[in-house]
């Protein structure tokens, strides 16, 4: 039997923050989801923004961890190695009705101490975003407004979390959690069980499916679904800051955001659903996020889409962020609520379960050999052409280009499904070096990055998946 | 980094490259070079085992490797020089070009002249929007061609292909052939597609349905595909309400399209025409950069490999001009090709008139089928050329010559259009 001193349940942005953060300590970590990777649900499908918590409700534990989070991420990029970008966000109105909630964002944003937010004329808008409509009225600056890419900084947490000495489980499903004498003591799976003190709810949409188990559900999570485009890096409009509509009564608007590998994100929808799997897209909310963004960026047209997604945000009843350390349960730490903010809040939440921990009476004690650097894959398209040269002399494979629409070559492959947390499905190689993320949308490297997972993984063809098993591309040779 | 030096440079080592390296060897230059991005020169024919190529070219008919060879064993006998699994990287205005592959790493190549030939991809799920859940089992018709002809991967067993493009008529057939159940072929305009022959010999010989008018309106599945449902559109091509069908399957296949891959040609500004969104090229098929030229279908989609093969060899042959820098041989007289009433597009879009001029051929698309049409060149309000044809159908390519005289004397831009029989003008 496996043991443990924290169990954590979710590998998504909050699971792998709580485990990199953990990693930091002479502890025993073990980090649990029932996905065939880390980040697959929320986390891997949003607006991949990291926000400053301007709009937040003031007074709350969400604008707290969003707000403290947003300055963590110049640091924490840096040591994970994974790019971000500060670029700003707009608040464009364009409406009179819009025009006159600026007012009382910006006193939130005051509330929130985020005090960088100011005034913007119709003139500097679109001095700063040409693309922007004519039709604008004025608009709030919000300069700490940063992109990010979600995937890789789930994967990099969970990758310098395991370079730490945590244990990640995937495809693992929490099935019962054993409380005698009212202290946790096993955590039950469909792989085996971990004997642990403490366990961490960090399960994101299923949190209260987790909660239930131990008898401390006093709240609902339901879906909210949202639905993007994403567009073509060759797109004859540019974007450079996240543009952001003004939320009215009726409305949460659309937004239009340039992602940190040089695409235009475009969404969201907000739809409220009972079912936690639909994960469809759907004609008429792809229609409204089309309409809703052009009222903003009027030259978008769903002609440059190459990709569309949705995510189901966790939507807590009652609603907001909560973390507590359970007395009738010692050693169950619930999070809880965690909505669209939550890529943005991971890294505060970490630091903030640590503390609950520690009140709980978790000795953390640092580890001197702590490493937090993580070197992420090198990017061939990015290098200069001496350090391709440099590269291909060291690994061949640097020489060989699978993916044409982003330039990703077969060395990269192979390091996505060879490092720690490897990638072990075409979406796992996807989200780690964006082969098949580009135009073609994997039409040309798909049935090459097929042969090289089955030869890496040494499975046949058969057994090579999208994502989870039964997700299979080929159902074996032709007869 | 290495630094070769060639006087014609071919990017791609399909139809149309192969073409248009031998034409230009032909011409007597001596150094041609062919950059592949694949293991083996031929490009997409390589992957197309069923017959019917060549017989425009050739009088007979060939499988797709059988007439990919034809001209592969031409380049070896001219001494043709190719770089396979090799990706370009980049080209500069100044024809420059910087590949990569694993035997020789990175590279630079200078041109005399290039000429453009990478072909097309194919049109997604996702550029065409098809609501639903994101599940495994969902492909572009050329994908799966070479999931089974090159890796011999079979992909499901009851398979909707969206699309009659010829690619998804072809595939219909080779799936049916491999003991795959083919539900439906779904088409959202009135007629196929793509060309006659392939709708008989692919989708009638072998009783496949096809739904004209049809459009798949939702894919379902968790994991893999387990079904989609298709509705009727109305003239509008918007789903009509109450006629949904469910179909139950694992795998849907996408024919929805080819775009010339321009990617390349775009970074150094080459003109790309909105419709053909391949370049703009005038009857040598030298694009709107002196000394670059294109052919084949990354210029435009063509339904025929033997109307690539002529059009490359065109490139191919001014390339070389160009590269041996024969005496200026644009004339000072540049005109326009336009289209008119049902045409969708017509290439070259741009004739350079010398003296002497040369016939041209040019190739154009409808808009919509047609019978017991007339094709009307016209300069301004004089009818230059008048052709009938019995039919005439947006899936098929169509031709007509023009005298070289007659661009010789003409003033102004020259205009094709297709109309109804018995209309004069």
């Amino acid at each position: 039997m496996l043991q443990a001193d924290v169990v954590i349940i979710g590998a998504g942005a909050v699971g792998t923050a709580i485990a990199r953060e953990l990693s930091k300590y002479v502890l025993k970590v073990i980090l649990v989801d029932k996905n065939e990777d880390v980040g697959g649900d929320a986390s891997k499908s949003n607006s991949a923004i990291i926000h400053t918590g301007f709009d937040a409700s003031p007074d709350t534990l969400e604008s707290q961890l969003v707000v403290s989070a947003n300055p963590m991420y110049d640091q924490i990029t840096k040591e994970l190695d994974i790019p971000f970008k500060r670029i700003g966000a707009i608040l464009t109105a364009v409406t009179q009705e819009e025009f006159s909630l600026l007012n009382k964002i910006k006193e939130k944003a005051y509330k929130n101490r985020v005090y960088d937010v100011d005034y913007l004329s119709p003139q500097a808008i679109k001095a700063l975003e040409p693309e922007v409509t004519d039709k604008v009225l004025g608009g709030l600056y919000i300069p700490r407004e940063s992109i990010i890419d979600p995937f890789l900084l789930v994967i990099a947490q969970a990758e310098n979390a395991v370079e730490n000495g945590v244990k990640i489980l995937l495809s693992t499903m929490v099935t019962d959690i054993t409380v005698k004498n009212g202290q946790v003591q096993f955590v039950k799976t469909n792989q085996g069980t971990i004997q642990t003190k403490f366990v961490i709810n960090a399960a994101g949409l299923f949190c209260d499916k987790i909660a239930e188990i131990v008898g401390l559900c006093n709240f609902k999570e339901h879906p909210r679904k949202g639905q993007f485009y994403v567009l073509d890096k060759n797109v004859p409009y540019k974007v450079n800051r996240i543009i952001l509509p003004v939320p009215t009564k009726l409305t949460k608007g659309k937004l239009a955001c340039p992602t940190i590998h040089g695409n235009l994100l475009i969404g969201p929808t907000a739809e409220e659903l009972e079912d936690r799997f639909d994960k469809a897209v759907t004609a008429q909310g792809l229609q409204e996020v089309i309409e809703g963004v052009r009222k903003l960026v009027p030259k978008i047209s769903k002609e440059d889409a190459i990709k569309q997604y949705c995510g189901l945000r966790p939507v807590r009843t009652p609603e907001g962020y909560h973390i507590e350390a359970y007395k009738e349960v010692k050693g169950f730490i619930g999070i809880s609520g965690i909505r669209s903010t939550g890529v943005t809040s991971s890294v505060a939440v970490a630091r903030y379960v640590t503390n609950v921990l520690n009140n709980e009476g978790l000795d953390l004690i640092p580890k001197p050999d702590f490493n937090p650097y993580r070197i992420g894959i090198k990017k061939f398209s990015e290098l200069s052409d001496k350090e391709k040269e440099q590269l291909i002399k060291e690994n061949p494979k640097y020489g060989h280009v699978i993916c044409r629409c982003e330039t990703v070559t077969e060395a990269e492959i192979v390091e996505a499904i060879r490092r720690p947390v490897g990638a072990k499905s075409m979406d796992g190689i996807k989200r780690r070096v964006r082969a098949g993320m580009g135009r073609c949308q994997g039409g040309f490297c798909s049935s090459r990055v097929l042969d090289i997972l089955s030869r890496e993984l040494n499975i046949p063809a058969e057994k090579v998946t999208k994502n989870e098993a039964g997700s299979e591309l080929v159902i074996g040779k032709i007869r | 980094m290495l630094g070769l030096q060639y006087d014609v440079v071919v990017i791609g080592g399909g139809p149309a490259g192969l073409a248009a390296a031998i034409s230009a060897k032909t011409e007597g230059v001596n150094h041609v070079l062919v950059i592949e991005r694949d293991r083996a020169l031929g490009g997409i024919l390589q992957q197309c085992i069923h017959p019917g190529f060549g017989l425009k070219l050739f009088g007979e008919e060939l499988t797709g490797p059988e007439y990919a060879n034809r001209f592969i064993r031409q380049i070896k006998q001219l001494g043709i020089e190719a770089l396979l699994d090799t990706m370009v990287l980049s080209i500069s205005k100044d024809k420059k070009i910087i590949c990569v592959s694993q035997e020789k790493g990175l590279h630079k190549i200078s041109a005399g002249a290039i000429v453009l030939a990478m072909g097309c991809r194919e049109r997604t799920r996702d550029a065409i929007g098809i609501p639903g859940t994101r599940p495994a089992g969902i492909y572009t018709a050329g994908m799966v061609q070479r999931l089974i002809n090159i890796q011999g991967y079979m992909v499901g067993k009851k398979v909707v292909i969206m699309g009659s493009g010829d690619i998804g008529m072809i595939m219909a057939r080779r799936l049916t052939l491999e003991g795959v159940e083919v539900k439906a072929v779904v088409e959202i305009l009135p007629y196929v597609s793509g060309l006659t022959r392939n709708k008989v010999q692919c989708l009638d010989d072998f009783d496949i349905p096809l739904c004209l008018s049809h459009t798949v309106i939702n894919i379902k599945g968790q994991r893999r595909v387990d079904g989609v449902t298709i509705a009727k559109v109305g003239k509008d091509m918007f789903p009509i309400a109450g006629t949904e069908q469910d179909i139950a399957c694992d795998t849907l296949l996408l024919s929805v399209g080819l775009i010339p891959e321009n990617e390349l040609s775009k970074t150094i500004d080459i003109e790309i025409n909105d419709v053909t969104q391949g370049p703009v090229v005038n009857q040598k098929m030298e694009t709107s950069l002196e000394g670059i030229f294109a052919c084949g279908n990354v210029v435009h989609v063509n339904d025929l490999v033997d109307n690539v093969t002529i059009e490359s060899q065109i490139a191919g042959k001014f390339a070389a001009w160009y590269a041996m820098k024969h005496a200026n041989q644009s004339g000072k007289k540049l005109l326009n090709v336009c289209f008119g009433e049902n045409v969708r597009y017509v290439v070259p879009h741009k004739i350079a008139v010398e003296n002497p001029q040369e016939d041209v051929t040019l190739y154009f698309r409808v808009k919509e089928p047609a019978e017991n049409a007339r094709i009307y060149i016209q300069s301004g309000h004089e009818i230059l050329k008048k052709e009938k044809r019995i039919k005439v159908r947006p899936g098929e390519m169509e031709s007509i010559h023009i005298d070289g005289k007659m661009l010789e004397s003409l003033n102004g831009d020259m205009t094709i259009s297709v109309r109804k029989g018995g209309e004069s003008q």
